[in-house]
């Protein structure tokens, strides 16, 4: 095994420090280190999308970096988006459409979304749809997500 | 699923980052970039090097410059993402905003770098057909020297460099375009986001009454490296392009220099029909861009 190495990193607002395996992955790293469930993991090579964080504001696949390149920066999953009590906008138009399904690449889809429409307020449904294109969903449906995304970009155009 | 176990350097500096490389290259160990191609495949462990030398603290590798001939120098650590959104970029080589739109996912081109797309030398990439067909310049620097080498020579073979062990890319020229130039890139893939099963990059060069001067175009998916479609550019040269000629000079490099293999998403028949097809349109597109 090699050294262990300290890092810093900000998760969710709360800054942890731990010290880790270089190896470890930053998916591993959010689920086991830190105890965040809600980032899933795939395929675990950068194919699916589930395990899609926020790293310094910016979608990312966490399966595929490194804990370490983490230190020092900001990370947020879907535990930062809101609580079954006060869901974030994207979650409640996600609940009313059916767009969870089965739920098990809902987190990925939930933050590859929340960024995007943070980019683009007002995208067409063909922008919805590339925007997605690199999220698999197994469910064999992606209308509803799409009604979900496209729901959630009309309520916060109305919120602002 | 988990990669092996590696020794891990932080360099915060170009020279620590080369002295590191110098010490740990020759024994198995790698350049760390974005990581997009080299983690996924230390999870699967056909990738196992002892030691990862990581490229992201350097700073001085970040950037993006348009340089006074008119062309742009990128450091090799400048994300996919922030070279395809650069202004400079789209006005002096709007070719490489339109192949990093097909590499991959926004997700993956937020982490993935311009440098490692290139070293990577995925013979299914875009990026290094750009390369080929715009003539980009590499710079490599080791400890003890400094050498700069064009795209001919950087791409060796699939996931093959010119890179010697000790050696780190660590910025990319893009020569400038002639004033009357255009370029076009065009690909064909399974799904959204997939390795191309062909694809081209064009570079032409009118002449003042319209004739082609110069290009090159460039195929991928077809070989271990990038195809340059000599052929078809010698035919093309020297002359007012028609149909019919543009037609003629994409079937002679399809027939006469390509020679793709067949796998099981693609027969070699269907990979000459697309590369037929998507020559004749890269052609055309980079044609008009180049009259306007």
């Amino acid at each position: 095994m090699s050294d262990l190495i300290d890092i810093k990193v900000n998760v969710n607002g709360q800054l942890y420090e731990r010290s880790v395996e270089p190896r470890m992955l930053l998916s591993d790293f959010i689920r086991f280190e830190l105890g965040l469930g809600g980032t899933h993991v795939g395929c675990e090579h950068g194919v699916c999308g589930t395990c899609t964080i926020l790293f310094d504001g910016k979608p990312q696949r966490s399966c595929i970096t490194f804990a370490v390149l983490a230190d020092g920066h900001t990370i947020e999953t879907v535990e930062s988006l809101g609580t079954p009590e006060k869901m974030s906008t994207l979650q409640q138009a996600f609940q009313e459409k059916h767009g969870a399904q089965c739920g098990f690449c809902t987190p990925g889809i939930l933050m590859t979304m929340t960024a995007f429409l943070k980019e683009n307020p007002h995208p067409s449904e063909e922008e919805i749809r590339e925007g997605i294109d690199g999220n698999l969903c197994r469910c064999t449906g992606y209308q509803n997500i799409i009604e979900a995304v496209k729901l959630a970009a009309e309520n916060m155009d109305s919120k602002s | 699923m988990k990669p092996a176990s590696f020794e891990y350097y932080a360099p915060r500096s170009l020279s620590e980052a080369l002295e590191q490389i110098s010490q740990v290259g020759d024994d198995g160990g790698k350049i760390l970039a974005g990581g997009q191609s080299l983690v996924p495949a230390m999870n699967f462990r056909m990738a196992q090097p002892t030691a990862l030398v990581d490229l992201n603290g350097i700073s001085e590798l970040f950037y993006v410059h348009p340089t006074d001939t008119g062309g742009l120098m990128i450091g090799a650590m400048t994300r996919d993402r922030v070279v395809e959104l650069d202004e400079n970029v789209k006005l002096r080589a709007p070719i490489i905003p339109e192949c990093l739109h097909w590499l991959a996912h926004p997700t993956i081109r937020n982490r993935g770098t311009f440098g490692g797309a290139l070293a990577h030398s995925d013979p299914a990439g875009q990026l290094p057909v750009v390369a080929a067909a715009l003539q980009f310049n590499f710079k490599l620097q080791s400890k003890k020297s400094e050498r700069w080498v064009n795209a001919d020579e950087f791409f060796v073979s699939v996931y093959t460099t010119c890179l010697e062990a000790d050696e780190i890319l660590t910025a990319i020229e893009v020569p400038a375009l002639d004033k009357r130039a255009g370029t076009s890139f065009q690909q064909v893939s399974r799904q959204s986001g997939e390795s191309a099963l062909v694809g081209v990059a064009t570079l032409i060069e009118l002449d003042d009454i319209g004739k082609i001067k110069d290009g090159r175009i460039a195929y991928m998916g077809v070989a271990e490296k990038p195809v340059m479609a000599n052929a078809a550019m010698s035919l093309l040269k020297g002359n007012k392009p028609t149909n019919a000629l543009i037609a003629e000079a994409i079937h002679a490099t399809v027939t006469e220099e390509l020679d793709p293999g067949a796998d099981i998403h693609a027969s070699v028949e269907y990979r000459r029909h697309l590369a037929q097809a998507l020559g004749v349109k890269s052609v055309n597109e980079a044609i008009a861009r180049a009259a306007k």
